[in-house]
């Protein structure tokens, strides 16, 4: 089974012996491995750290996840542990081995083989295969009875948000803390991902089917997500921003939502009608029926703008209106020239639409 | 011996090849065709990677500016699709092609000029892709080009054409390879290498072969409907002429799942060739780590769907694939614990090529332990499209597939060029390459759980991600210096490096008993073979040829080698060899020329390439008088 003579010499020939440079066996294994498994765990542990962290819950669907993730982490760092050691052992032990004593039957091998690998390896996985199947079902049958439907629709490269009573938004969904809403997935165009991590799984907005995905927050917060399906241009700045509010609030600003804004006639809404704003954005209560972009009725009350690319302030506003390529660089929005004081009035009827 | 010697003049006239220009494009030595496919492979490792250094240092910082969207779009589309089928594939078809001839005791590959043309196709499709970058078009829709993204409403520019067609074209070469791999290895090995006895090695080539024959074609199709979608008004994936993207998703993903499989199945081949030379023993457990390659291979067709457990499938589809999706990773943890208990039984020297080894086996592990997080339907629906993932296949692929195939360079680039690469760079370059690795990839891991997306060219600041994306960044350019400096070892050892003779390690398998490097006929004698370990057990075999006495056969020193049984490998035919052939490079040009004219419209040229492709297969079976191959 093998040669009398094993060693690592070159055999026959007579040439250089490639391994009297001395190293036969003495290969070292610095602590490098270990440090990094030490560095790994550490790094690890500060997985929660962060706004978007799915091991950071804070709905019912992100907790059952991570309830998931936590023991399979457990069970995969004690397998990792002992298959490295036992690496580890067998090169350390392998270097004060005889070639003589490498060659010695194993009997035990096969059956390891079968033990390790079949029986308590198929064991763990079917174990974690069932458990996670239990929880793919309670996640499932735990949205079923939704009172709130919520429309999400996709767009590159933004959300459009339309809630029931006929108040339609963008980029911000607001909903009640503690009460689990369906949201109707969809898409205008490609395919997109809705995603908002510490609240739960995603799922793709997929054109000609319709998806649905239970959401629920476990107390009043903002909680930030974006596009997980490659889209385009702009994926990387396709943001969204759930925000949880107390029950009542919710309804009051649901409600407020599906009216104009407070009645405001300024200069700048005449700008907004007469350029070419109005084209492509809808500002009800207004001149201004444009579908191909966000709805703007109540563009005021929200924290970003650009789908989450810049927070909102007038001088952020105003960088927008006038050149938002070089914010967003694909964006279908062109770049607009204003008059300062139309640009002035514009960005003031704007932060005003409340 | 001596007796051999009028049959090995007749061998060294008949096998010759005269070096120079005609040789060089009409060559159809397996030898030279394996150095090509690695030396071209690596050259696309380098593109590819260069390709993600230039991402890394965009993704250095949040809000960085250095490439714009379209642009990093582009690269990495192509990072994906030049490291699996222009780096991957082809560097593992190479090492088989060198490698499977020598290692089952024949003379060259089932059909050599079939083998010469798997090369010439791979080269013009590498090619034909890149040469998108002349007119800045690079595909831009992802290496999995998703529908409707890459339809001809949201990608018009010739971008997702290049993709498409390139596909198609690679994907001749990577079916005329695999086809002569399985023919090879089942009718061509060496009498009395019956298939118990064939080296684990070969095992995981004849996987990857069957793979791709079941495999691509549902990416072939896909690419075609795609064309006929794109070009020609067909409506296979658009919803609103009742298409179905979805349709796009499971036929790329059918493909593409095997495809991870079969780049892995032959690296894990190539750990259990060195494994059992650098632990001096036999491999414990042959036939167990045999049958996990092909319950691999089978199980992998089972899975395609933990690609799309978002996509809002039925749930009973989506338990049954997380069940094989779970299930697939036993058959790898049987090879990961056979190798264990070799090494644990064994004597482990870790010398570059086993360091390599046991490098690949800690970052399989720990890619194999994140498969299941994956396979688990609600946490995939956390983490998947996030960099999660991307942790999780850079493990799996760049950990189980680049590490063995450093691990290969180490091992038989002295049968290749005849001289050892030098041992203390080998280590640096493993150890610069271990360490950078993991500090690039690890932290993806985490920055996936923290919400990062992968696929977006900018992220910002704010959400735990900045620190993260340094420690990569650098950690990616520690990695590429470790794979600098093994290149450049090679280079350098292939002049200075120290003489290996036939067998510098002691290796148990065949084509350590030809010469270093092996004469254009490989073995003066084609070997009976009485064991799993011949080079171990039957002292006769060498490079002088085993002796007519022990089973060696020369074949009367013609252009010939041995047919045997497909299980027991007995001979049943010589077969004779093609000679030197200019039809594969001609047939293909000719065929770059029809998928050029397709890409560009062209249909006077197309049709002139075409009639040219035709003419060339008719000139590649003209009979010549003599036994030509079918």
């Amino acid at each position: 089974m093998y040669p009398e003579t094993v060693g690592l010499e070159p055999a026959g020939d007579g040439k250089l012996d490639p391994v009297s440079t001395g190293r036969v066996g003495s290969g070292r294994w610095p602590a490098a491995p270990v440090v990094f498994v030490a560095v790994g765990v550490a790094l690890a542990a500060g997985g929660c750290t962060g706004d978007s962290s799915v091991v950071s819950p804070k709905g019912p669907a992100a907790h059952s996840v991570a309830g998931l993730w936590w023991p399979m982490l457990v069970v995969a760092t004690a397998v990792f542990t002992l298959v490295a050691g036992m690496l580890l052992l067998a090169a350390a032990r392998g270097r004060r081995k005889t070639e003589d004593q490498a060659k010695g039957g194993a009997p035990w091998g096969e059956p390891f083989i079968v033990i390790a690998g079949v029986v308590v390896s198929g064991a763990i996985l079917v174990g974690f295969f069932l458990f996670s199947l239990g929880r793919m079902r309670a996640l499932a049958e735990s949205g079923r009875n939704t009172k709130l439907t919520v429309s999400v629709i996709g767009h590159d490269w933004w959300w459009e948000v339309r809630y029931p009573n006929g108040a339609v938004s963008a980029n911000e969904i607001h909903i009640p803390a503690g009460v689990k809403v369906r949201l109707a997935l969809a898409t205008d165009d490609v395919i997109h991902s809705f995603w908002v991590p510490r609240l739960g799984p995603k799922t793709d907005m997929i054109p000609g089917q319709e998806n649905t995905l239970w959401l629920e927050a476990s107390e009043p917060g903002i909680y930030r997500g974006q596009c997980a399906e490659f889209c385009g241009l702009q994926h990387a700045n396709m943001i969204i921003r759930v925000v949880a509010d107390a029950p009542a609030d919710f309804d009051r600003w649901m409600a407020a939502q599906a009216h104009p804004a407070a009645p405001s006639d300024d200069a700048g809404r005449g700008v907004f009608e007469t350029q070419t704003c109005a084209g492509c954005h809808r500002i009800r209560g207004t001149a201004a029926q444009g579908t191909a972009g966000p709805d703007l009725t109540h563009f005021g009350g929200r924290a970003t703008l650009g789908a989450g690319v810049l927070p909102l302030s007038p001088e952020n506003l105003r960088r927008w209106i006038v050149d938002p390529q070089a914010i967003k660089p694909g964006a279908p929005m062109p770049p607009t020239t204003l008059a300062a004081d139309q640009l002035n009035a514009l960005v003031a009827y704007l932060e005003g639409l409340r | 011996m001596t007796t051999l010697a009028p049959d090995i003049e007749h061998l060294e006239e008949a096998w010759h090849e005269t070096p120079g220009l005609g040789s060089f494009l009409t060559t159809v030595d397996h030898k030279r065709i394996g150095k090509r496919y690695l030396y071209t492979g690596l050259i696309f490792l380098v593109i590819g990677g260069v390709e993600s250094l230039v991402m890394r240092i965009q993704l250095t910082h949040s809000n960085l500016h250095v490439l714009d969207p379209e642009t990093y779009n582009q690269l990495f589309s192509m990072h994906g699709v030049t490291m699996m089928f222009l780096f991957a594939t082809p560097v593992l078809s190479g090492f088989g092609n060198y490698l499977v001839p020598l290692m089952i005791g024949a003379r060259d590959m089932a059909f050599p000029r079939l083998n010469a043309f798997g090369y010439w196709v791979f080269l013009g499709a590498g090619l034909f892709f890149y040469s998108s970058f002349l007119v800045h078009r690079l595909p831009d829709a992802g290496w999995f080009n998703y529908t409707p993204l890459s339809d001809s409403v949201y990608s018009a520019g010739p971008n997702v054409d290049f993709y498409a067609l390139g596909l198609i074209f690679v994907g001749i070469s990577t079916t005329a390879g695999s086809i002569n791999f399985i023919v090879t290895i089942l009718k061509m090995r060496a009498p009395g290498m019956s298939l118990d006895r064939m080296p684990i090695f070969v095992w995981g080539e004849l996987a990857m072969a069957l793979t791709v024959v079941f495999a691509l074609p549902a990416l072939t199709l896909a690419n075609v409907l795609l064309e006929l979608e794109r070009r020609a008004g067909f409506h296979f994936f658009a919803p609103a002429s009742g298409g179905q993207p979805l349709l796009w998703q499971h036929l790329f993903w059918i493909f593409g799942h095997p495809e991870v499989y079969l780049v892995v199945l032959p690296a894990l081949g190539i750990a259990s060739a060195i494994i059992p030379t650098f632990c001096r023993r036999p491999m414990i457990g042959y036939t167990y780590i045999v049958l996990a390659e092909m319950a691999i291979a089978l199980i992998g067709f089972g899975v395609w769907v933990h690609h799309m457990f978002a996509t809002g499938l039925p749930a009973i589809g989506l338990g049954f694939i997380s069940l094989t999706s779970f299930l697939v990773v036993i058959p790898s943890g049987v090879q990961i614990f056979a190798w264990l208990a070799t090494m644990w039984a064994g004597k482990p020297v870790l010398r570059t090529p086993m360091l390599f080894v046991a490098g690949f086996i800690i970052l399989f592990v720990i890619g194999g332990l994140s498969g299941p997080m994956l396979a688990a339907v609600p946490l995939d629906q956390q983490v998947t499209d996030s960099y999660f993932v991307v942790a999780h296949f850079h493990y799996v692929l760049v950990g189980g597939a680049m590490f063995p195939i450093f691990a290969g360079i180490y091992y038989w680039a002295p049968k290749m060029t005849g001289r050892l690469l030098h041992e203390g760079w080998g280590k640096v370059s493993f150890w610069l390459m271990f360490v950078g690795f993991n500090l690039l990839f690890f932290p993806m891991h985490i920055l996936g759980l923290r919400g990062q997306p992968r696929r977006t060219y900018t992220y910002q600041a704010g959400h735990g991600w900045d620190f993260l994306n340094l420690l990569e960044t650098v950690g990616a350019f520690v990695l590429a210096v470790g794979i600098l400096v093994t290149f450049v070892n090679w280079v350098w050892s292939a002049k200075k490096g120290q003489p290996a003779g036939h067998d510098p390690w002691r290796g148990d398998t065949l084509e350590w008993a030809t010469t270093s490097p092996p004469a254009e006929y490989n073995f003066e004698a084609i070997p009976t073979v009485r064991s799993r370990e011949p080079m171990w057990d039957q002292p006769e075999l060498g490079p002088h040829g085993q002796p007519p006495e022990a089973g060696g056969r020369t074949l009367g020193g013609g252009h010939n080698t041995l047919g045997t049984s497909l299980l027991e490998a007995e001979p049943e035919v010589v077969a004779p060899m093609p000679h030197e052939s200019p039809w594969p490079l001609l047939l293909t040009l000719a065929l770059t020329g029809v998928f050029t004219g397709l890409l560009v419209r062209a249909w006077v040229f197309w049709a002139v390439a075409a009639v040219a492709a035709v003419v060339s297969v008719a000139g590649w079976f003209w009979p010549r008088g003599e036994t030509q191959e079918t």
